[in-house]
């Protein structure tokens, strides 16, 4: 049996009278790669930013239900969001890296967190190496993160992530703005963290499912339709519209 | 035929009009500068005014004008600032948010008249700060206010969430993102608004009135407790309250022409950081 | 622990946030009770028939005669004045900005219209005394040129302005569907403008014309310079007339704290805060309405 390192357990979600998520329970088993599919509006990435609490941005949010990650209760008031963020790292659709540059995209959230100052460039190289971004910009770490190409950026949101070594990575459709060349890089890079990290992901490629992931969600209207193993998902379905959406029928 | 001649008419009608409009700032500015600028000497903006104000310059009124922008500046920058933080970061829509914007366009639109009686009433005599350049400083901080939180408003809405969401999803707390990310992306903006907010505040007359604005004060004072000379102040006072109007007309015009070459600056500063942002984006 | 310093940084910075929100409902809610409690004041002293319906303001006089009404009578001829020119004015234009005029010539216009609204008051007002109440002498024919209508006409340049930009957002907000419609039924681009597109934006046009309405009514500087302040109640645009705002300006300097003139002018202020209220909450419930149209 898995250990368990990220769970959601009877877990409503509403925007306003809208109900988006519709009694969810799943769960994320450690150092592995978990996929969540499904066509747009299913609920998929609004499902992911519950786990880190992103939600808390939207006036009109209201969830129910236990999300944990570990025994840490992680919509308890009494647990501090911020934390919690530190240990559930996210990476967004769009690279958003901060208006800073390269260098300080890494030492911010080291500084924010008050690492000692004398490890942070050891730090700062480490995870730049372990994004394999170390090479293409250890000699401009002090250019503006922007002028860096978009795959580029985004394996630097990557690294900034890496740098607070979470326990989770979150990961929402990280290479839907990507060119191929890029998103076969981030996917060669999600491989190699899984060994440290448990991660979750949001994506529309099925051929990326199926290359990545060990066990993969599928979502439809805010409900989670079927989770297996991605080799029972795409290759042995349960569920009649598992079977249609990974056999390419709609969505 | 006679759909020619409406369809000609209706253009008369909206292109004239246009024109109108443009004429009248074309003839402001011609009718000042063109009997101003003559006067605007390196005496007439260093001098203090001599000969009972018929002769001499207008460098106290210009001082005192800088130092009350720089009192409204510090006090109501800050403040306005924190306010639209406080209703574009942290406050979620609520009854008590409604209230704080329905003040804030309802504050916009007090005569300014009425803040000068409310500073009087409030920092001349509950604060017992007496007619001072403090006192009135303080009173076209409140006159801006509206603006400057409307207008940083405006500068935050336009930072998209995903900027804030980079840095909250590391574990910054709220405070951090806005001073580390929000405040910096959005500060052009701001600053846009904050340079139109303060030129109109240095062109206003009516609130100073009252508390702490002087007819002629002997010599130079920069001491924020005491009465000051104002450029906008002084050009009224030429033009109506003095003893020789016609003979000081020249002085009026020049006094007129440095008010609105002033304010005019302000604007070039404001729109010149509007484009060089435009054109980083 | 260091994450829990931060979150209470981060809490206590919030509450000083908020705090200013406060604020600003108290200033607000400060200048209400300052007008009232001094109108108070002023009412213990003189009935309120007196203040509504008398003739005269004439605080010097033995008797002491407060009222309202000629003042009144000037705030309103001056600003009626202005409108009458700046409504048509301010919405041909913005409808010429926003129809008819190339991107090229937009570019030229809307900063000559934002430097229209950056002129300081008091230059506004120096040029009524310079200019145009020479102007105005000698086309009537009369000796003096400072009157009711040398302000209606300052007053509307300084409205203009604010008629031209939230006329221009309110026609910029009606639907290119509907010109279209009207286009494709035949009409051409004037009926379409005058029968399709200003009368959806009439919302919007309407809230424009209340937010100028509100400014030229509490403007001081240019009326007191450029009006004549004469306090009687005027007869037409070429009397001399004084406004609630320039009685202000002009007597509060000289009265002694907390006698009865000292109160009637914060009386009369109070009457002036009502009216610019009420105007400016009409411009929002038009322009909310203009909003929930077009959503």
């Amino acid at each position: 049996m898995d250990e368990i390192k990220l769970s959601a357990h009877a877990l409503n979600l509403y925007f306003g009278n809208k109900k988006i998520l519709k009694n969810i329970n799943i769960d994320f088993p450690k150092n592995q790669v978990t996929s969540l599919i499904g066509p747009s509006g299913c609920g998929k990435s609004t499902l992911l930013r519950s786990f880190n609490r992103m939600h808390d941005l939207s006036p009109d949010a209201r969830i129910e239900g236990t999300l944990k990650l570990d025994e840490l209760d992680i919509y308890d008031q009494k647990n501090s969001v911020t934390e919690i963020r530190k240990r559930i790292g996210m990476v967004f659709q769009k690279p958003n890296p901060l208006p800073k540059t390269i260098y300080e995209n890494l030492s911010y959230a080291l500084n924010i967190h008050k690492f000692p100052k004398n490890e942070i460039p050891q730090l700062v190289e480490s995870a730049l190496k372990e994004s394999y971004l170390w090479e293409e910009v250890k000699d401009e770490l002090k250019k503006p993160a922007v002028k860096l190409s978009g795959g580029q950026q985004q394996r630097l949101c990557i690294a900034r992530t890496v740098v607070l070594r979470p326990e989770v990575i979150l990961m929402d459709e990280p290479c839907s703005a990507l060119d191929p060349i890029s998103s076969h890089k981030i996917e060669e890079l999600i491989m190699i963290l899984k060994k440290n990290y448990t991660i979750v992901i949001v994506t529309h490629n099925m051929q990326q499912a199926q290359r990545i992931s060990d066990k993969v969600g599928f979502m439809y209207l805010g409900e989670l339709v079927e989770f297996d193993t991605a080799d029972n998902i795409f290759k042995n379905p349960a569920n009649e519209l598992t079977k249609n959406y990974v056999g390419g029928h709609f969505g | 035929m006679k759909k020619k001649t409406r369809s000609f008419f209706n253009w008369i009608l909206l292109a004239g009009s246009t024109i109108i409009v443009c004429l009248f700032l074309g003839i402001i500015l011609f009718d000042i500068f063109s009997k101003g600028l003559s006067s605007i000497t390196w005496n007439f903006i260093s001098a203090l005014p001599s000969d009972g104000m018929t002769k001499g310059g207008i460098f106290p009124a210009i001082i005192g004008t800088i130092l009350l922008t720089f009192i409204t500046t510090l006090f109501a920058v800050p403040f306005g600032v924190a306010c639209a933080v406080y209703l574009n970061e942290y406050a979620r829509p609520s009854v008590l948010t409604n209230i704080i914007r329905a003040s804030i366009r309802n504050l916009a639109g007090i005569p300014s008249i009425i803040y000068g009686l409310f500073g009087l009433a409030l920092f001349v005599q509950a604060f017992k700060l007496g007619t001072s350049v403090l006192s009135a400083g303080l009173t076209l901080g409140l006159l801006s206010l509206p603006y400057i939180i409307t207008t940083t408003e405006e500068a935050l809405k336009r930072i998209p969430n995903s900027m804030r969401e980079a840095t909250l999803a590391l574990g910054a707390t709220q405070f951090e993102t806005i001073k580390d990310v929000v405040l910096p992306k959005a500060l052009p903006g701001i600053l846009t608004g904050v340079i139109l907010t303060l030129s109109r505040a240095a062109g206003e007359t009516a609130p100073i009135l009252f508390t702490g604005v002087a007819f002629y004060i002997n010599g130079l004072s920069t001491s924020i407790n005491q009465e000051f000379m104002a450029l906008p102040y002084h050009l009224y006072m030429l033009s109506t309250q003095h003893q020789s109007i016609e003979q000081v007309r020249p002085l009026a015009y020049g006094t007129a022409s440095v008010l609105i070459l002033l304010v005019f600056m302000f604007n070039i500063i404001a729109f010149y950081i509007r484009f060089k942002h435009r054109s980083q984006d | 622990m260091s994450i829990k310093k931060r979150e209470k940084t981060d809490w206590v910075l919030k509450q000083l946030f908020k705090a200013t929100g406060l604020v600003t409902i108290g200033l607000l809610g400060g200048i209400f009770i300052m007008l009232i409690y001094n109108s108070i004041a002023f009412f213990a002293n003189i009935s309120p028939i007196d203040f509504f319906t008398g003739a005269q303001w004439d605080p010097g006089s033995a008797k002491g005669n407060y009222s309202i009404l000629p003042l009144l009578a000037s705030t309103g001829l001056v600003a009626l004045g202005s409108m009458l020119i700046a409504v048509p004015l301010g919405i041909f234009t913005a409808a010429f900005l926003s129809e008819f005029a190339p991107s090229k010539l937009q570019a030229v216009l809307k900063p000559i219209i934002e430097m229209l609204a950056a002129i300081p008051s008091v230059a506004i007002g120096f040029l009524g005394i310079v200019l145009v109440g020479p102007g105005i002498a000698k086309i009537f024919g009369i000796q003096n040129g400072l009157n009711a209508l040398n302000g209606s006409i300052l007053l509307a340049v300084m409205a203009l302005p604010t008629i031209v930009t939230i006329s221009e957002d309110a026609i910029n907000a009606v639907p290119k569907s509907y010109r279209e419609a009207s286009l494709a039924l035949g009409a051409n681009k004037w009926e379409t403008l005058f029968k399709v597109t200003l009368p959806a934006a009439l919302p919007g046009l309407i809230a424009a014309v209340m937010l100028g309405l509100g400014r030229a009514l509490g403007e001081t500087m240019t009326v007191l310079m450029a009006t004549g302040n004469a306090s009687a109640i005027p007869r037409g645009f070429l009397d001399s007339v004084r406004t609630i705002t320039a009685t202000i300006a002009i007597e509060m300097g000289e009265v002694p704290y907390r006698t009865t003139h000292y109160f009637a002018l914060f009386a009369i202020a109070a009457v002036l805060f009502l009216i610019t209220l009420s105007i400016n909450l009409l411009g929002e419930f038009f322009a909310n309405r203009l909003r929930k149209f077009h959503a």
